[in-house]
């Protein structure tokens, strides 16, 4: 194998991510949280890539995040996977519906619908209290894993593992699908919608395909916060959220899968930290941070590592950022 | 070469506003033949395009595709019946390189599409870099087409066309922003690989020379409306030709 930087240091990074909860076993819930937001920004950078910006992505998140809390309620305690597999396939059904209807919309038509329907989960979440919770929420208790009770220290130790392969998995496919034909189609959605069509291949669809794809990310990553956090809030679908995901994702870079987990992790860090030591400013701090970014770094941090080790970052990514 | 009716209009009238561009139009396409349209700007001749491509729909009129009533259908679905499109202004994916704009025309057309199998390793990449080969473009492969000049970026828009297996073709001026010396190298390669592709072609183009080499008919449009059609010697050389249409193109 080849030894340079652009292999070396992204398996470092995940080496390190890898072992800081057995170094600093206080960093192991941030992590997790971390990685199941990533997810999301995954699936956010996926519409990215055909040039479309969802502030509404939370929705999925939200959906999963229910899903999960409504079974491991149902059935006392739950199953882990099942409460994944079910959030996900809520998020998946939802975003059929959902995206017959915003695929006819580019831009900002786009973008403002999908808040739109997050807006009204939002408040039907705060609405039907006796099945949600109202603001306050459900509880998540803590679930079986494989069948097998856990104490709560190693349950945490385990979802974290479980939550970093998911990531590295759901990565690779992502960029797998990304690189396909019918991932390539869907980035042309981005520079020649019309020229797609004259191919005879339908953009609407194409685009319905990565919407189900990021909203099925958005959805493991939100059955994941659930469980991790022990409660699940109408936040979870909340429109600052969404626009959380969107912010990570430029942070981050959104040319490449890589983007979303560095994005998220370093925007946990700061966000952690940041308000830990210098109380309210975190904000302050992370907007001068996407500015520079936007500024200097368009296509995001990994967008800016690629530059720098000599891979010309693609055009996809630069003009996302912008 | 054989006369059967690839494509006919019948009657096909759109206006915008007070402008009429397409005012019964009748014509009829033949299997094997290379139409050249003709015709000042403004004359319709790219609204007669859009609308025998699905882009437009006519306010009154038909159009019939190996016989069959296409007037209602989209783009994509003329495309998969065998009539493709190359642009006036080429239309490619600019955010991905000369061959990469093949793989993906050549997976749109064969509908095979594993959604883990790379871009790169599909079964059409060595039909695609054939075509790219046809066209003379095999050196550029690995360009962004967005660096590429003009005339390069034509022949890859029609690469693309090709590449859909079509048994029409329409190209809309296939070498304006080609510079004139390089107009008949163009064309010659274009001719070639629709000779070897088998396709029916329609063009429209501002250079009677290049319509006198490479045309087997000529159609005249003006103001929405075919005035002559016949082989090019005729209508070439017929004084309202002249007058009307060659006259403004000097
Ligand atoms: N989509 C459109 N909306 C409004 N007017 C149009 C449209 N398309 C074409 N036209 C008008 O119709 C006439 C014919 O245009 P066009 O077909 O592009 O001519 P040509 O290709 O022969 O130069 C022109 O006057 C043009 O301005
Ligand atoms: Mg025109």
């Amino acid at each position: 194998m080849q030894f340079n930087l652009r292999t070396v240091v992204p398996s470092l990074i995940v080496l390190a991510v890898a072992v800081l909860p057995l170094l600093a076993p206080t960093t192991q819930v941030l992590l997790t949280l971390a990685l199941s937001k990533g997810l999301a920004v995954l699936g956010v950078i996926v519409l990215l890539q055909a040039g479309q910006v969802s502030f509404g992505h939370a929705l999925f998140f939200g959906v999963s995040a229910y899903a999960a809390a409504f079974v491991g309620k149902g059935f006392g305690g739950g199953e882990l996977f099942s409460m994944l597999a079910i959030g996900v396939v809520a998020s998946l059904a939802i975003s059929v519906v959902v995206g017959l209807f915003v695929v006819r919309y580019r831009h900002i038509f786009f973008g403002m619908l999908n808040l739109a329907v997050s807006m009204i989960f939002f408040s039907l979440l705060e609405k039907f209290y006796h099945v949600t919770g109202g603001s306050d929420g459900l509880s998540v208790a803590r679930p079986l894993f494989l069948g097998i009770e856990m104490e709560r220290e190693g349950f945490e130790m385990v979802l974290f593992y479980l939550v970093l392969v998911l990531a590295l998995g759901a990565a690779w496919l992502t960029h797998r699908f990304l690189n396909s034909p019918i991932g390539n189609m869907m980035r042309t959605i981005k520079t020649n919608e019309v020229r797609l069509e004259y191919l005879g291949v339908s953009a609407r669809n194409t685009l319905l395909v990565g919407y189900i794809v990021s909203a099925g990310l958005c959805g493991l990553g939100g059955a994941l916060a659930a469980v991790a956090q022990g409660v699940v809030t109408p936040e979870y679908a909340w429109w600052i959220r969404s626009g959380e995901f969107v912010f990570i994702a430029i942070l981050g870079g959104s040319g490449s899968v890589g983007g979303a987990f560095v994005g998220s992790l370093l925007y946990e860090a700061v966000r952690t930290y940041a308000s830990a030591f210098a109380g309210d400013v975190w904000q302050m701090i992370l907007g001068i941070v996407l500015l520079f970014v936007i500024l200097f770094a368009p296509s995001g941090i990994t967008g800016l590592f690629a530059r720098l080790t000599g891979r010309k970052a693609s055009p996809a990514s630069e003009e996302a950022g912008q | 070469m054989t006369e059967r009716v690839l494509l006919e209009a019948k009657g096909l009238e759109i206006r915008f506003g007070g402008v009429v561009a397409a005012q019964d139009i009748n014509i009829q396409i033949h299997e094997g033949h290379n139409l050249a349209i003709i015709g000042p700007n403004g004359a319709g001749k790219t609204t007669f395009l859009n609308i025998c491509t699905g882009y437009l729909k006519p306010h009154k009129g038909k159009v019939f595709f190996d016989g069959k009533d296409v007037t209602r259908l989209q783009p994509r679905h003329l495309v998969r019946r065998g009539v493709a499109r190359a642009f006036q202004i080429p239309q490619l994916f600019t955010e991905h390189s000369v061959l990469e704009n093949l793989l993906i025309a050549g997976a749109a057309q064969s509908r095979r599409w594993s959604p883990f199998r790379p871009l790169h390793q599909i079964p059409e990449r060595k039909a695609m870099l054939h075509l790219l080969d046809m066209v003379k473009c095999s050196h550029i492969a690995d360009r962004p087409v967005s660096e590429l000049p003009e005339g390069q970026r034509k022949l890859v828009d029609i690469a693309i066309a090709l590449a859909l297996k079509p048994k029409l073709l329409f190209m809309d001026e296939p070498t304006s922003g080609v510079a004139s010396s390089e107009k008949f190298e163009v064309l010659d390669i274009i001719a070639e690989a629709l000779t070897e592709a088998k396709v029916t072609s329609v063009f429209v183009e501002h250079d009677m020379g290049i319509v006198d080499r490479f045309a087997d008919e000529v159609a005249v449009w003006n103001r929405g409306e075919v005035l002559f059609r016949g082989p090019p010697d005729d209508v070439l050389n017929h004084p309202d030709v002249i007058r009307d249409v060659i006259g403004e193109e000097v």
